[in-house]
């Protein structure tokens, strides 16, 4: 066993090396996540802008997005960001071997992420109540008062559940990553030579708000 | 570990610009911009985005490594919105 056991694997040299494997291997990862979101996106522009058969889904996703509270939406944005902004005074604390202040970020930041997801699933009730939600209860009838074709409406649907769901399923796993986080530094792991774990988990949890901010124009701003 | 570290006061600055651009971004939003929505909603949403990278992420002071990968995932979503939009958007000629 190294000397250094407990922190520095066997197969690197020194800490630096360990801890620029790491990140690297984080970064590889979210290329891979621009690409999973990418695909979904590609498909909601596709038959948004597209030419299907002489007709694309434009106004009807129009109409259908007007449903959303942009306002709220909005709202939640800056939430999301505080906790970005948390999250980046967490790596900073650990670096500066704060752990009062170490604690105090990660607890901000789970908080934040946890608000986030309730205004998340408020709106989802909003729009099953609504009867926006796509499956046999979806009101198509709504749409049609306003010569919108409600298939393609729901289909702007579609999208959205799975594109918020699947944003929220990423902020779940955060969450679950902080609360891992929150138990190592409560007994005293993260300090100056050693915080590459909130490093990295701070890469990933920058990149799902990266990802809302690009869902929240797509899917809220520009059908107003 | 040696590398580079940012300071709260910028971290705070870099977080009040983000909020800036939300509030901008919801603003342009009740204005009628026409074929501008788009563009200037995701606009507004990259530069958010290159916030978030350079300074929460610290990709500004990472590797050149880091960048070649950012740079990889970029330049393969471009290759796959190229191919797709350019048979899309390029289908006028069909009949209405």
């Amino acid at each position: 066993l190294s000397a250094n056991s407990g922190v520095l694997a066997h197969h690197f040299d020194d800490l630096e090396q360990q801890h620029e494997a790491a990140t690297l291997g984080m970064w590889v990862f979210l290329a891979t996540e621009i690409l999973f979101f990418g695909a979904v996106l590609t498909c909601y522009f596709v038959y948004r802008y597209g030419y299907l058969g002489g007709v694309n889904y434009d106004r009807a996703f129009s109409a259908a997005g007007h449903n959303l509270n942009r306002l709220v939406g909005g709202l939640n944005t800056a939430v999301l960001l505080g906790s970005s902004f948390t999250m980046a005074m967490a790596v900073w604390a650990a670096q500066t071997g704060r752990r009062r202040e170490l604690r105090l970020f990660l607890v901000l930041t789970l908080v934040l992420g946890a608000v986030f997801l309730a205004i998340k699933g408020g709106e989802w009730y909003e729009h099953g109540v609504e009867h926006l939600v796509p499956g046999a209860g979806f009101d198509h009838e709504e749409f049609a008062k306003q010569n919108v074709n409600g298939r393609q409406a729901e289909l702007f649907f579609v999208f959205y559940f799975i594109l918020t769901g699947l944003h929220a399923l990423h902020m779940t796993i955060g969450v679950g990553v902080l609360v891992f986080l929150l138990a190592m530094a409560w007994r005293g792991r993260y300090g100056p030579t050693y915080y590459t774990p909130v490093e990295v988990a701070g890469l990933y949890w920058h990149f799902v708000d990266i990802v809302w901010i690009f869902l929240f124009p797509i899917l809220y701003l520009i059908n107003h | 570990m040696p590398e580079h570290r940012t300071s709260p006061l910028m971290y705070a600055v870099i977080f009040g610009a983000l909020l800036l651009l939300t509030l901008l971004t919801v603003l342009a939003s009740y204005f009628q911009l026409g074929v501008w929505t788009v563009p200037v909603a995701l606009g507004i949403a990259a530069a958010k985005a290159t916030l978030v990278a350079l300074f929460f992420m610290h990709l500004l002071h990472s590797s050149r490594l880091s960048w070649l990968v950012v740079a990889a995932g970029l330049f393969w979503l471009g290759i796959m919105l190229a191919l797709t939009f350019s048979d899309y958007l390029s289908r006028s000629w069909q009949p209405y």
